[in-house]
């Protein structure tokens, strides 16, 4: 793209940047999600600061490594009926895709952004949202993010210079996070349930270590990855008071899982349609989001939450012909060990694809199929078909994970390798698949009339 | 029987790039074969365990301070155990750990083992990509090693030492003077993980061969059912070469 010439003026700009919007969708060269914020950027560097205090109610971030997309469609699924929200969709969580959805929301009272990881500084400064949800730090794409601590520090220059006013809300059990000073109000959310805990610590956990003194944490319960009721035996600093929490928690197969949240609004049973302790975890953020944007009660949080469509591709369900399918994105360790604990659960012979790709949106390093707990599904599989650029490279890690080679095929292509994953057996096939994969999955599926399109509004 | 007795040293600090996948391979590739295998972990301040492979990988900056000093009192402990015929293999910031210091960009100092004789520089880039090198463990045995480099050090070997092999794509040590790694002796350091050894059957099976000598002599290792390990070997060569 060259230098925009010929346009001054804020108003002018906007307007030509909604114009390649409008050019962008028609020529099929994407659903406008990032470019016109692009082009308004470059434009008018300033542009989010101008358009943010538009929105009455001001606006929140909710930034992770894992979660993001879900727990911003929780929120607007409670918020959204009393509210006009405005948000950004499918991924486009760069400056990029906040200018242009700021720019599509002429009338709205809130927004409700997810913030990519690394973005969220530059994108705080000019948005100074009201509310800022924290969900977890995990390791995440080294090639791309650079390490763990490096993303804490930005974080905490951000938290450090967040208006007094503003609200932190943060996921107590994750040590990075509940470290981080703020010097304004904070809700803490986390999981008080011992009876969800996990046996032993997970291979990808990284935050073992305390951040501030480096003493090997203590935990009384892990629940996933590093996250859990930690304390420190060097410094004595422990997870913080939890303000929102789930209880009793009992899960429904794959279906959903069943929890009792607590709030400082009061609690509530709910029936979250989606399976794995992660989505507990991204629930909990959404509910402490809310009860920071205030307005709203604990029914509506539950409603919100029971009437919730699983977000593009996170234990989407699909019915592709005559079977059954379930899609899944995978980017990381953390996040494909929860899938992977999730369907390990099942004990019912299980069809899978996994598409393995290592393109620069999925991290050219694959290295980390090698922390995922693959060995989890040994005997539980009646055949996973792998595809992707690194296909045979996904099908040899399965072998090493003990999965009998006589259950593995290699297929070349997206298509053929959904073609033979539904080919056989007659449960659901589950389909898990790197960001690019998923993209590529997409288009076929639309290609045969399954999905529709990501930038349409689900 | 034979048996194959691999040390990895700091599992809980220097996992990063997925060193577990490393440890999974030598496992496999024995097992298969009939061959006993054990691996012992230690980490700070345990008793170092009697190997025939030591291993050590890399970690997060935090995680390499929390255990260099550690690491620096077992020198003459390392250096016994190659002596008495051990291997060491080191990836990534163990690697760097292998030589006399590595220099941060504000000239901060982290002081290695000097196993090796080689210093390690952080650079203002860092190295990320897809790395094919060519590489000749035993003499008359040339092969390929592919895998992915993700380093800000810039590695310069002392006078005489050879690197593990020659860069066809991507960085390497330095990415100046076309080396990758070092191998001196019975100690192999490098840049390459990906995991390394995967991707790299035949790397993994030479490393096997020469450990299980210190104990067990030659040993010949039965031919294993490669067909994936070389198809994800000869994509990642391929893309590499992209």
């Amino acid at each position: 793209m060259g230098r925009v010439r010929g346009v001054t003026g804020f108003p002018a700009k906007v307007a030509a940047a909604r114009a390649a919007a409008g050019l962008s969708r028609r020529t099929h060269a994407g659903g406008g999600t990032t470019l016109p914020g692009k082009l308004l950027l470059r434009m008018a560097p300033d542009a989010i600061e101008r358009m943010a205090p538009r929105l009455s109610e001001g606006a929140v971030a909710v930034s992770a490594t894992n979660g993001k997309t879900t727990t911003a469609k929780m929120l607007a699924s409670m918020l959204e009926p009393e509210r006009s929200l405005c948000r950004n969709t499918a991924g486009a969580n760069l400056a990029s895709g906040v200018a242009s959805a700021l720019l599509h929301c002429r009338r709205a009272d809130l927004g409700v952004f997810e913030v990519d990881e690394a973005a969220l500084a530059g994108v705080a400064r000019g948005l100074r949202p009201h509310v800022t949800v924290l969900g977890n730090l995990f390791r995440d794409q080294l090639d791309r993010y650079g390490e763990l601590e490096a993303i804490a520090a930005r974080w905490q220059e951000m938290t450090a210079q967040l208006p007094a006013e503003a609200q932190l809300v943060r996921n107590g059990d994750d040590p990075l996070l509940a470290s981080l000073e703020h010097a304004g109000p904070a809700l803490t959310f986390g999981i008080d349930d011992a009876g969800s805990e996990l046996a032993e610590m997970q291979h990808a956990s990284d935050s073992k270590w305390c951040p501030a003194c480096g003493t090997r944490l203590r935990y009384e319960h892990v629940y996933l990855g590093h996250l859990g009721e930690w304390s420190c035996p060097g410094c004595g600093r422990r997870r913080p008071r939890l303000d929102v929490w789930a209880d009793t928690i009992s899960p429904m197969g794959l279906d959903g899982t069943r929890f009792v949240l607590r709030t400082p609004l009061g609690d509530a049973a709910v029936e979250l349609p989606l399976p794995g302790l992660y989505n507990v975890y991204n629930a909990l953020a959404a509910a402490a989001a809310a009860c920071a944007v205030g307005r709203v009660d604990v029914e509506r949080l539950a409603v919100g939450l029971e009437r919730f469509d699983a977000a593009f591709g996170r234990f989407e369900r699909l019915r592709i012909g005559q079977r059954d399918a379930v899609l899944m994105l995978a980017k990381n360790p953390a996040g494909a060990n929860e899938l992977i604990r999730t369907l390990a659960s099942d004990e019912r012979p299980k069809q899978l694809l996994i598409a393995l790709n290592d393109r620069i949106a999925d991290g050219r390093d694959v290295s980390w199929i090698w922390d995922v707990d693959f060995e989890l599904l040994a005997g539980g599989v009646q055949e996973i078909v792998t595809t992707g650029t690194r296909a045979s490279e996904m099908a040899m890690r399965l072998k090493y994970g003990g999965i009998e080679t006589d259950r593995l095929v290699v297929a070349e292509g997206i298509a053929a390798g959904l073609d033979q994953a539904l080919a056989d057996g007659d449960g659901p096939a589950y389909l898990l698949c790197t960001y690019t994969a998923m993209l590529e999955l997409r288009a076929v599926l639309q290609r045969r009339g399954v999905v529709r399109p990501y930038w349409e509004p689900a | 029987m034979t048996d194959l007795r691999v040390c990895h040293l700091y599992p809980e600090h220097l996992n990063i790039y997925a060193d577990r996948g490393n440890i999974a391979v030598l496992r496999a590739r024995t097992q298969w074969r009939g061959i006993g295998f054990r691996v012992d972990g230690c980490g700070p301040g345990d008793e170092l365990p009697t190997a025939d492979l030591y291993y050590v990988g890399g970690g997060q900056d935090r995680d390499q301070l929390l255990i260099a000093d550690d690491l620096r009192a077992r020198t003459d402990g390392l250096r016994a155990a190659v002596d008495d015929g051990a291997w060491l293999l080191a990836v990534c910031g163990g690697y760097q750990m292998l030589g006399h210091y590595y220099r941060g960009h504000r000239g901060d100092e982290m002081r290695g083992t000097g196993l090796v004789d080689l210093v390690t520089e952080a650079g203002q880039t860092r190295m990320i990509g897809n790395i094919t090198i060519d590489c000749e463990l035993r003499p008359g045995e040339p092969l390929t090693v592919v895998g992915f480099e993700n380093h800000a050090g810039r590695t310069q070997l002392g006078d005489g030492l050879r690197p593990l092999g020659r860069v066809l794509r991507g960085h390497g040590n330095n990415g100046r003077d076309g080396g990758e790694g070092v191998h001196a002796g019975r100690i192999v350091g490098t840049y390459v993980h990906g995991p390394l050894l995967p991707k790299n059957p035949a790397l993994a099976d030479l490393l096997i061969a020469a450990a299980l000598e210190r104990r067990h002599g030659t040993v010949a290792l039965e031919p294993l059912d490669d067909r994936l390990e070389h198809s994800a070997h000869e994509v990642a060569v391929a893309i590499a070469g992209r």
